[in-house]
């Protein structure tokens, strides 16, 4: 299976090049004459204000350098984003839609995909693209498991990890096994986001990854309901085991990621979730953090995937999408977005396509005192197929949510 | 004497050919709420039954319906959603009346009523997460004495905020819906001559309190008959603040169905559907037991009513039930001061009773989209609260020259959108309005902010607006002027202390919508609630505390000025100042 979704990288990676090649000579000219002066409508998630900062600052300088206006509208879910557009489609809107730019990926990317509720494929025609790290971080070219196809384009990497406050824990468990051993220790002390919120599911996925005979199987598409049962026996077993020593005895979570961060600042936890490796010491350095506060990853590995920007079909302004999602992956741009005075947000460019003056921008970064070493993240875990994420999800609401 | 001048009305016989664009404003006011509601709920029954095209469904079944029976928890999260709401209308019905009882006319009386403005502009969203704040284990109260007095150096793991039956809940929806019904109580005891019926009672024997109960209440009941409806419909239906005090597995009926109509498997937009519909149907259920309950305290009421009993009770009942109503508005009050702090705050952790580092970038960091936001609160809210003082006029000055009764009907028609859950409805309607174009612009956005509206500004201005007395008008007319006339400089300037009041009202009410905001306005129109609610799931109550006390200042500025101008024109007038 692997070695199929390797030969599949490879594949995707070579019609990849050969047609950006083509494309490098294209109309990006045309397409910046025909975005300025629009204004590009982007619905993102609009729950963290360091976020919301940098998509401000994105807009200054789309103003400046193409004459585009950007407009962030500020989500709950992306999956507003999602059905929205779908609501246009049922109203026969095929162009004059009103979102420009989804940030999106894994279930939502996989719905609108499935649906034809996407512009382009667009990558392609954007200069920075060839900048991107696509060998080196295959989650650029496949979203949890379903191939983007040119469909969205990648902005930032992210990694499963653990934040835990290291006043009060020496030695963090070093595995979803130890965590539970470390829970009926410290009782009360651990919880994960309800899911379907995605960092909950992706707890949920870690730990089955870990627990179950072979992984591998997670790859395709649940072929039916017995292999489902038989596959992730042991991951219900684990979490029979660690219910009862969680926060609140495992019968009630916090509804977000951020409800949960705000649990470990006021103290009611000791560990929490995370998805962005920088993410502790941007929130340590923003005081949302105790400066104690230190980053895990377990060394067998982790889950990682890759956030993007796609433009819906009907976008009224798919030229100033295109300005924004080039914008958005250059060195400049992905730069600031990893600072973690900023977001913390890891860059999906390879640093060795850079030229030394840009490289420079990221070297100089400001280490925070949480921040891991690159080479002490430990391996990415590739994402299962978004249908186990789905049959999951609804498995644990069936025996969790009574 | 009004006998006497009934003969002067015949001026006025002229009136229905002048104002014949008079009538069509009750019709136009009635479709332009009633179409859309009408299209939302069709258009949300259709997929519950299985039919939207654009997914597949193609032919009607009880798929959708099975699929909710079956759905993980629904009978809890039912259970959660009648005991949160319809405890919370419960407790804050019997509270506002037993203070009205208790209490009328005495200094905590003069003294709410002065808080009700302040408390009544305080949103939900930053009341909940306030109260979140103050109550949780690790939250201020638990921080004022601990570890000191209490020994917690970690907080205690008990479920208080997000409790399993939503007592939490309940807590914040009583809390807000309090002032709500006082001061709709009020306005119904302001029509009802209730002095006169008090000291009428007194001399007759009977306790201050029971004369309250026995004379007053059921004479304001059926006036306060919707607004305690809307409360109930309210309760069960609530979104936002759920999503902040009741537990997540499972959630209240409304959170489940918001989150399936915003699930990425665009398959459960029909399971969605389904449960859209039947949140309307708990709602339905929940106001009709409500309604048996009253004609049971009817019967059993009478009885006791005619038996006469004059009852004494002693000075405790007034003290007991003052506590009790300060603390909910203390609660209220010291939960927005929790924001308060926060909003300064940089850093501050358990068991920290002030904050550790303090700050001013959380409001300096803001102050470009608190611009921008605050500016299209406020548009939209003057627009929303401006149309529907005027369709409201024209009803009511219609209503009076016509000689019209509006019967009990009319007023449930005005009331619907108040009734009907905005989850039932809003899906079908946002894909009513894709069709027609009509989404994502000024229009769409003050409109369905008008649906919510209306039917307050109606309220608030109704009641003074019938009880204006008759003969300056009929005076007026005899001296010559014609209607037109009479209506502008004789009736709206003596009742501009109501007209501002009620527009103030409509602007409060404008401010607050969070989810007709999102679906008209393709969520391009960014207002301080819409930025306050996506904050919260962030979680930051610093941002939050910004933007939740922008999202309570603008309706109090409104209420202040609604109180100020009068009292500034009027400056001269000793007639037309306030008698306290």
């Amino acid at each position: 299976m692997a070695r199929l979704t390797a030969a599949f990288i490879t594949l995707a990676l070579l019609t990849f090049q050969t047609a950006a090649a083509a494309a490098q000579a294209d109309d990006w000219d045309a397409v910046l004459e025909k975005a300025r002066g629009q204004t590009v409508f982007w619905n993102a998630w609009g729950g963290d204000e360091r976020i919301n900062a940098y998509i401000a600052w994105v807009g200054t300088r789309i103003a400046e350098d193409h004459g585009v206006t950007l407009r962030h509208v500020k989500l709950t879910d992306t999956a507003e984003a999602v059905s929205r557009v779908l609501a246009e489609k049922t109203a026969g809107r095929d162009s004059g839609g009103t979102i420009d730019l989804i940030w999106i990926n894994g279930e939502n990317f996989a719905a609108m995909k499935d649906q034809d509720l996407l512009y382009g494929p667009f990558v392609e025609r954007l200069p920075n693209q060839a900048l991107v790290d696509f060998e080196g971080k295959p989650t650029t070219l496949i979203d949890f498991t379903v191939p983007t196809e040119g469909l969205e384009a990648p902005w930032g990497m992210a990694k499963f990890n653990f934040i835990y406050d290291s006043a009060r824990i020496q030695a963090p468990p070093q595995n979803a096994a130890a965590l539970a051993v470390w829970s009926a220790i410290n009782r009360g002390r651990f919880t994960y986001p309800a899911p379907p919120d995605f960092l909950g599911s992706t707890f949920l996925k870690q730990a089955l990854i870990e627990l179950a005979e072979d992984p591998a199987v997670l790859q395709a598409a649940v072929p039916d309901e017995a292999t489902f049962r038989s596959v992730t026996t042991p991951l219900w077993r684990y979490l029979e085991t660690l219910h009862p020593f969680m926060w609140r005895d495992g019968e009630s979570f916090p509804a977000s990621g951020p409800a949960q961060r705000q649990l470990l600042n006021d103290g009611e936890i000791d560990i929490a979730l995370s998805f962005h490796p920088s993410e502790a010491s941007s929130l340590i350095a923003d005081g949302q953090l105790p400066e104690t506060a230190r980053v895990l990853v377990f060394p067998q590995g982790t889950i990682g995937n890759t956030h993007f920007v796609a433009i819906p079909y009907n976008a009224s302004n798919a030229e100033g999408a295109m300005v924004v999602a080039n914008f958005l992956l250059s060195p400049e741009a992905q730069a600031r977005k990893q600072s973690s005075e900023v977001w913390g947000d890891d860059t999906v460019l390879d640093l060795d396509k850079l030229t030394p003056e840009q490289r420079r921008l990221f070297e100089a970064l400001p280490k925070g005192p949480a921040t891991l070493a690159p080479d002490a993240l430990g391996p990415v875990l590739p994402e299962p197929h978004p249908s186990w994420m789905t049959k999951i999800e609804a498995e644990w609401l069936t025996r969790y949510s009574r | 004497m009004a006998d006497a001048l009934q003969p002067l009305t015949l001026p006025g016989a002229a009136a229905p050919v002048r104002g014949r664009w008079l009538r069509a404003i009750p019709v136009a006011t009635l479709l332009l709420f009633l179409g859309p509601i009408a299209a939302g709920l069709i258009g949300t029954w259709l997929p519950a039954f299985g039919y939207l095209p654009a997914l597949g469904g193609e032919s009607f079944g009880l798929g959708p319906w099975v699929e909710l029976a079956a759905y993980p928890g629904l009978g809890s999260s039912l259970r959660l959603t009648l005991v949160s709401g319809l405890l919370a209308s419960l407790a804050s019905f019997a509270l506002a009346v037993s203070f009205l009882a208790t209490c009328y006319k005495t200094r905590a009386f003069f003294l709410l009523r002065r808080l009700l403005a302040p408390l009544l502009s305080m949103p939900h969203v930053a009341l909940a997460i306030g109260l979140a704040f103050l109550i949780a284990p690790s939250g201020w109260l638990a921080r004022l004495i601990s570890p000191g007095l209490t020994g917690w150096e970690r907080p205690l793991d008990l479920a208080i905020v997000q409790d399993p039956h939503g007592l939490a809940l309940a807590l914040g929806l009583a809390l807000k819906e309090l002032p709500f019904l006082l001061l709709m109580m009020l306005g119904a005891i302001g029509q009802t001559r209730a002095d006169q019926r008090l000291a009428v009672a007194r001399t007759l024997g009977y306790g201050p309190v029971m004369a309250w109960i026995k004379t007053v209440l059921p004479a304001i009941y059926p006036q306060i008959r919707l607004p305690v409806y809307a409360v109930i419909a309210y309760s069960l239906s609530v979104v936002d603040m759920a999503m902040i005090l009741a537990p997540a597995t499972p959630p209240p009926l409304a959170v489940l169905v918001f989150r399936w109509f915003h699930d990425p498997e665009l398959s459960l937009r029909f399971l969605g559907a389904a449960g859209a519909t039947l949140q309307l149907v708990l709602v339905a259920a929940a106001i009709g037991i409500w309604h048996l309950g009253e004609r049971l305290a009817v019967r059993l009421g009478r009885r006791w009513l005619f038996a006469g009993g004059r009852g004494h009770s002693g000075p405790w009942l007034p003290r007991g039930v003052a506590a009790l109503v300060s603390l909910c508005v203390g609660l209220s009050i010291a939960g927005m001061l929790g924001l308060a702090v926060w909003s300064f705050a940089r850093r501050w952790r358990y068991p920290e009773a002030l904050p550790s580092e303090w700050s001013l970038d959380n409001w300096l960091r803001q102050s470009d989209g608190l611009l921008w936001a605050g500016g299209t609160t406020l548009l939209v809210g003057l627009a929303a609260a401006g149309i529907a003082l005027v369709l409201v006029l024209g009803c009511l000055e219609n209503e009076k020259r016509h000689g019209l009764h509006p019967t009990g009907r009319i007023l449930w028609l005005l009331y619907l959108p108040l009734l009907v859950p905005q989850v039932a409805f809003l899906f079908g309607a946002q894909v009513i309005a894709v069709r027609f174009g009509f989404d994502g612009g000024w229009a769409a956005v003050v409109w369905s902010h008008l649906l919510f509206v209306l039917p307050y500004v109606f309220l608030a201005l109704a009641e003074p607006f019938r009880a204006l007395d008759e003969r300056y008008t009929r005076s007026a007319l005899c001296l010559g002027a014609r209607p037109g006339r009479v209506f502008w400089t004789v009736k709206l300037p003596m009742l501009l202390r109501p007209l501002l009041f009620a527009l103030a009202v409509g602007f409060a009410v404008s401010v607050a919508q969070y989810l007709p905001t999102l679906f008209a306005g393709a969520g391009r129109f960014v207002t301080l609630t819409t930025e306050a609610v996506s904050l919260s799931t962030g979680g930051d109550r610093r941002v939050i505390a910004v933007y939740a006390f922008l999202q309570a200042l603008l309706p109090l500025v409104a209420f202040s000025l609604a109180l100020l101008i009068p009292a500034w024109l009027f400056r001269h007038r000793r007639d037309m100042k306030v008698i306290e």
